[in-house]
């Protein structure tokens, strides 16, 4: 049975037939409208991933598939209970959120570049106006964490970099440290704030809120070395499609995992040059400015750290 | 189609949709479609989140679709690329016509049968030879001379030609019909470019046949013009022609925009009809339950059944009351005498002649044509009742509304005594919703909703309980109705909230003698022994503790994937309507790949991988005996697939149902800056039109308007905006209103990106914010440059994203069947700056 | 939102707790898993919590999206996409996704709002008030303007001085009970709903 189960495209099973079965052997295990509890392992039903410690995830954002809808933005926020912000229109086509920021963490980009002699010979999927869901890139040698002097910022057991809440001081080591201007810190706590790519759904068994409620798959959630591989068939499919622009940013010798960044836990696949998107695309990491891992810069960090305990703990979070 | 078959369709052409952004998650089985190798083809007239995924995008100005898709039907009538096999036998293409009938080309732009005086057809001269095609639902009879004559349809089969060499028959009718179409017509009239018109116009015919089969998706840029069932039946012409209809993969969905719009469409809160497609009585036809059974009822089809539906829905409602000798409770029946439909409304409103209202989750202010009309409309009511779960537009604008800014109206000038209650939402109350598929899906109750939040159940069952109680003690044979009405729903906890599955299973039906539930509608009698509140969702509960629609039972890999265990799809949970078409004339998938149900010889009856939408054991074989007179389905033989036609065949060309023609004909929309480049006639001759004070029309090719002006939704918002304007997380992320302006127009105006521009029309003036985009384009049309702006209808002054209401702008016209409006397609004037009551400091 | 209300004790508990020096001396990675902090490591997500757990349909559009609804203590503390939908697989659209946010939302009404004739602002009414002000105002209007017959004699039985707007967001039992109540029972025949505009 788990045979005909395609963990790349969940909707679909490989089983012949007229309409093909689309949905998970297990959701056959739940049939009642009330269920008792959370479905364990969730993640199996809606990403084909079972989650378990010590295996390294990530996100595969593919640009072509994205229909800028936003669900991303707003699943992240109301699963995270980020706060929205009132700004106004911004003028930038359909982007009204601006970028990544402490509370915002995913963002889309619009890109318009119509092409209006030859909007009846498109390239397939995604052309002429680019949208592209940004995130946290949860870089396999994240600067954040290199400059992290309080151990705030740290790895955890899905190979993902989170800042924790309890421990961070707001020091803002990390924010000039993040190569995309990813890290952000908020007024109303002070403290650093990004995308945990889920951290808390990831220990129940859960595919994280922005890539569960991706209408198109344009956001994939899975172990790492899956989601290399689905994203270089990919590439390879768009070529002989003729969509021969498509290339992949942040894996291994690619752009975006220039500079040591060696790659990208979350990378994406783009159809025109990074900075078109935003992106930089030769991201380095910053010289070993702040050191402070055992040894170094220890008692400064601690003292640093205790003191931040005291000015910020008692403030609203 | 179920949304999810679309994965199987080798083709969709999305027109009158932006489906990305408004149905993002029926838009997923579209890119699944590609990825399996589908062509997607995206025609509109702007460049959109929908376009940015298609493979073909071609603009096109708004409401010339008749133009582009009888451009179409003559591209595949002119070059032999229908699907003869499937379009000979199955749809009416060969059947002979009235001798007298005549099309718009040969009689100024009008068909045969014009009535100046009443502003309507005659349409004798639209029958099949010799004999009426009666339709069921008097709202749409057919309006003939002779009305007998549809028991012709009883005597023999209409006579057909199948060589169509007959000058008269429907294939040869539709060449001429739309022999105008040419792709240079095309290009002229809609502005697409004809080497585009023409790849689309390959890309359908190569996508037909026994191996292939594609889709077409439409929504509401399709049904708001007054041409708009039209532009449906052209797709619906171009599928049948195509063989699309009936088989996995084909067909036309409609992308609907609110939960249960289907549902509330089936099970009616409309005027002219009965829960599930029985007509609402009208005074002048239906004197007696006798007169309109003898006129709704449909000899030949599976509509022959209808007095066992409408008994039954009269035991349903007046249970005991409803006897044989007083016509089952008929004459309790409101009867109707016109157009009561909610354009109506606003001028009886306007005019003193309505004083009551309930708006129960509607948002009419900013979702009503012609806005300020529509709040003239509530200021002369005496009471009105709102119910929601949020402060909208419609309760408060006696305070804030566009009067109030404008200065027309104080507060204290308005008599309007309002209530506003607070509205339970899904997951605080439980009951049915009906998607865009047909499925019929509980939602559960899981909180109460908040402080004195009820369900709209509940609060009419609450004041149907409190009018019983105040009518109790009237002899008077007007109160009849409420006092006979059935109520006995069983209330559950402290709040007594009405069991909504209780209703479910009136709606589902049962013996009166018993109360058991029946299994379906083929269980139901005209005799009164069996009650039930809407035949075609019959089966739904077929009995006790069963509730079907409650059901979660996907498909696995192992499954069809038609998920049958999924909710529940009326009729009798058949997912592809009209399926037998999936196999060919002898029962036989017409490929293997296209394989849907088919006819087991062996055990002499349909099967397959969806429920039969036919009759289980009549085989292909089957002819009617016409040596004799044949009713329902005996008269349908067992190769036409189109049971609840009276032939048993898809109408292409449509003798009865449709009000401004049996084909469709390419009229300009009510205001348009072209003229109509094909007839005489400009625009729809039976289009409902108001004449009245308020809703002042545009001359074509207006020079004081001179731009065409679409309105539309995003992805970030709920149609009038209510909820999603008031929730952060969505406002946020189109957080004013604005237009879209082509940069050449922009720059004509001097206008830039976040400029404020005022849009006006005869109706009104709103300010707003500029977006100038390539994604709208200049067209040229008929040799002259017609620019088109669009402007998304959301916003309003509640919530956290705010913006003036673009329904200010639109007038009161209607498509003559159906009563939709025109606000797709308008005109305008557009000017930088804002308007002046903002910047004297008046809050709006 | 929550305020952090810990004593200057228990701070330097937690830090000491927290610290990670000692775990790096006993060997674990700095970066990993010796830098792990209490609240990381007792972390789960709030679905847990649920004593709760019901299956909704999106109130959105018509595609007809199943959500699964958690509470708890009858209060709703997510919604989110159900996995065994055919329609969505658990999935959800920006708008679908906010649900959460609609329910919870601190701008629903809770209370009837009345407002006079002429009166330039709301005021609260009991719930009952409101309901039974409401039928004698439907009885009177209704008594006032209906018709049994028309001037040539054709029987109607009907009122046009009462209109019933909406529909389309509601469920069909509502929409039944509407159309039989309004329709049936009271002979209103302005019933409309979204369908149309």
């Amino acid at each position: 049975m788990t045979e005909a189960w395609d963990t790349a495209k969940p909707w679909i099973s490989k089983s012949a037939g007229m309409i093909e079965g689309s949905l998970h052997p297990r959701v056959l295990d739940y049939t009642d409208s009330f269920i008792d509890e959370v479905i364990p392992n969730e993640s199996e039903l809606t990403a084909g991933v079972t989650i378990e410690p010590g295996k390294s995830y990530g996100f595969f954002t593919d640009t072509t598939l994205c229909i800028g809808c936003k669900a991303c933005e707003v699943a992240c926020k109301e699963w995270n209970q980020l706060p929205a912000e009132e700004q106004g229109m911004s003028g930038m086509s359909y982007d009204n959120t601006r970028g990544l920021s402490s509370s915002t963490w995913r963002h889309v980009t619009f890109v318009e570049k119509v092409d209006r002699e030859h909007t009846d010979d498109m390239q397939p999927f995604q052309s002429n106006w680019l949208m592209m869901s940004d995130v946290c890139k949860h870089c396999a040698n994240a600067p954040c964490l290199e400059a992290c002097p309080t151990g705030a910022l740290f790895r955890t057991e899905f190979d993902t970099v989170v800042v924790q809440q309890d421990i961070c001081n707001g020091c803002g080591y990390c924010v000039p440290a993040c190569p995309f201007g990813v890290v952000d810190l908020d007024m109303s706590d002070g403290k650093a704030h990004k995308c945990t790519l889920c951290y808390d759904r990831l220990k129940g068994g859960l595919e994280p809120a922005c890539a569960k409620s991706c209408p198109t798959d344009s956001i994939q959630f899975g172990e790492w070395d899956d989601l290399y591989e689905r994203a270089q068939e990919r590439v390879e499919d768009l070529h002989e499609r003729g969509a021969t622009n498509a290339y992949l940013y942040g894996t291994p010798g690619a752009p975006g995992a220039t500079g040591g960044l060696e790659r990208l836990q979350a990378f994406f696949l783009l159809s025109d040059r990074p900075e078109v998107y935003g992106l930089p695309a030769a991201p380095t990491r910053p010289s070993r400015r702040v050191a402070p891992a055992l040894g170094t810069g220890l008692a400064t960090a601690a003292s640093l750290a205790l003191a931040a305990i005291f000015l910020f703990s008692g403030k609203r979070r | 189609m179920s949304q999810w078959d679309l994965v199987n369709s080798d083709v969709i052409l999305v027109m009158g949709s932006n489906m990305a952004e408004n149905h993002p998650i029926a838009f997923r089985f579209v890119v699944e479609a590609k990825q399996r190798g589908a062509t997607i083809i995206h025609v509109d007239p702007r460049f959109t989140r929908t376009s940015a995924l298609a493979d073909i995008y071609a603009p096109i100005r708004s409401g010339t679709d008749i133009a582009f898709l009888g451009g179409i039907v003559r591209y595949l009538l002119e070059n032999d690329l229908w699907f003869r096999e499937y379009a000979l036998p199955y749809t009416n293409l060969s059947t002979i016509i009235e001798d007298g009938f005549q099309a718009p080309e040969e009689f100024d732009g009008l068909f045969s049968g014009w009535d100046e005086e009443k502003h309507s057809y005659k349409m004798d001269s639209w029958q099949y030879e010799g004999m009426v095609v009666p339709t069921a639902n008097a709202d749409h009879s057919v309006e003939v001379s002779d009305p007998e004559k549809k028991h012709e349809m009883t005597k023999r089969p209409p006579r057909r030609d199948e060589t169509l060499q007959d000058p008269n028959c429907v294939y040869q009718i539709m060449r001429r019909r739309f022999a105008a179409y040419t792709p240079e017509m095309v290009e002229r009239v809609t502005g697409c470019p004809k080497e585009s018109f023409v790849k689309i116009a390959e890309a359908m015919a190569k996508n037909s046949g026994r191996e292939r089969t594609g889709a077409v998706c439409y929504a509401l840029g399709w049904t708001h013009h007054t041409t708009g069932s039209q532009m449906i039946r052209a797709a619906t012409i171009m599928q049948g022609l195509l063989g699309n209809m009936g088989r996995p993969g084909g067909g036309v969905l409609a992308l609907r925009g609110h939960c249960s719009i289907q549902g509330s469409t089936d099970i009616p809160t409309l005027y002219e009809m009965l829960p599930t497609y029985l007509a609402q009585p009208k005074a002048a036809k239906h004197p007696t339950l006798e007169t309109y059974l003898e006129e709704e009822t449909v000899p030949t089809g599976w509509w022959t059944n209808l007095p066992k539906y409408m008994v039954s829905l009269l035991k349903a409602w007046y249970g005991e009351h409803a006897t044989k000798e007083n016509e089952f409770g008929y004459q309790w029946l409101p009867k109707i005498v016109g157009d009561h439909s909610q354009f109506p409304m606003t001028f009886a409103m306007t005019d003193g002649f309505m004083r009551g209202m309930f708006v129960i989750g509607q948002n009419t202010v900013v979702g009503g044509m012609n806005a300020k009309l529509v709040q003239k409309g509530l200021a002369g009511l005496d009471w009105l009742v709102v119910r929601d779960s949020h402060e909208v537009e419609t309760a408060t604008f006696w305070k804030k509304g566009t009067l109030i800014s404008e200065g027309e109206m104080k507060p204290e000038d308005i008599a309007t005594e309002i209530f506003l209650m607070p509205a339970s939402l899904p997951g605080e109350k439980a009951g049915t919703f009906t998607n865009t598929q047909r499925l019929v899906q509980w939602h559960d109750k899981v909180v109460d909703g908040p402080g004195d939040s009820r369900s709209d159940l509940s609060f009419v069952f609450h004041l149907a309980r409190r009018l019983k109680e105040l009518y109790a003690e009237s002899t008077e044979k007007r109160d009849e109705p409420i006092r006979k009405l059935t109520l006995d729903y069983p209330v559950i906890g402290p709040l007594e909230d009405p069991d909504s599955e209780a209703v479910l299973q009136e709606i589902n039906g049962y013996t009166t003698a018993d109360r058991k539930l029946v299994s379906g509608f083929k269980a139901l009698k005209d005799d009164g022994s069996t009650a039930c509140g809407g035949w075609a969702y019959s089966g739904l509960f077929p009995e006790e503790g069963k509730n079907l629609t409650r059901s979660r039972k996907a498909d696995g890999p192992d499954g069809n994937g038609a998920h049958h265990g999924w909710a529940f799809a009326w009729p009798s949970n058949r997912r592809t309507l009209y399926n037998r078409a999936s196999a060919d004339p002898e029962g036989k998938p017409w490929s293997e790949r296209k394989k849907m149900i088919w006819w087991d010889e062996a055990e002499g009856k349909w099967t397959g991988l969806d429920i039969p939408d036919y009759v289980e054991d009549k085989a292909p074989g089957y002819r009617p005996d016409w040596s004799k007179e044949q009713t329902g389905m005996d008269a349908i033989s067992g190769s036409d697939p189109f049971i609840m036609m009276p032939d048993g065949r898809m109408a292409l060309f449509t003798p009865a149902g449709l009000k401004d023609g049996p084909l469709p004909a390419h009229y300009e929309p009510v205001e348009t800056p072209a003229k109509n480049a094909f007839y005489k006639a400009q625009s729809n001759p039976a289009a409902k039109r108001f004449h009245r004070k308020g809703n002042a029309l545009h001359e074509v090719a207006d020079k004081q308007y001179p731009y065409a002006l679409t309105t539309y939704r995003l992805t970030e918002h709920h149609t009038a905006g209510a909820p999603t304007r008031g929730v952060p997380t969505t406002a946020e992320l189109q957080p004013e209103s604005f237009a879209e302006i082509p940069p050449e127009l922009a720059e004509k105006l001097g206008v830039r990106t976040l400029d404020w521009v005022v849009l006006s029309t005869k109706r009104g003036e709103v300010e707003t914010r500029a977006m100038v985009t390539e994604r709208l384009r200049p067209l040229t049309i008929d040799g002259s440059t017609v620019y088109e702006i669009g402007m998304p209808w959301h916003f309003g002054w509640a919530g956290y994203a705010t913006g003036d209401i673009a329904n200010i702008l639109t007038s009161i016209v209607a498509d003559p069947n159906v009563s939709m409006h025109e606000a797709k397609a308008l005109t305008c004037n557009l000017r930088k700056g804002r308007l002046r009551r903002h910047h004297e400091g008046v809050e709006a | 939102m929550t305020i952090n209300r810990r004593t200057p004790g228990k701070r330097i508990a937690s830090f000491v707790r927290d610290w990670s020096l000692p775990r790096q001396l006993a060997g674990e990675p700095s970066k990993s898993t010796a830098a792990k902090s209490t609240t990381s490591e007792k972390l789960q997500p709030r679905l847990k919590l649920a004593d709760k757990v019901g299956t909704s349909i999106c109130p959105y559009c018509a595609v007809g999206c199943a959500q699964l609804i958690y509470a708890r203590n009858g209060k709703v503390i997510h919604v989110e996409g159900d996995p065994r939908s055919p329609v969505n697989g658990g999935r959800l659209c920006p708008k679908g996704a906010a649900t959460m946010g609609l329910l919870n939302n601190p701008e629903r009404l809770t209370t009837v709002k009345y407002r006079r004739p002429h009166a330039t602002d709301w005021e609260e009414v009991p719930l009952d008030w409101a309901m039974e002000r409401i039928a004698r105002l439907t009885k009177q209007t209704r008594d006032e303007t209906f018709v049994e017959k028309l001037a040539d004699g054709t029987v109607v039985n009907h009122t046009l001085g009462i209109g019933v707007l909406g529909g389309a967001t509601l469920d069909n039992e509502e929409n039944y009970l509407m159309k039989k109540v309004f329709g049936g029972g009271l002979g209103v025949v302005a019933i409309e709903n979204q369908a149309r505009p």
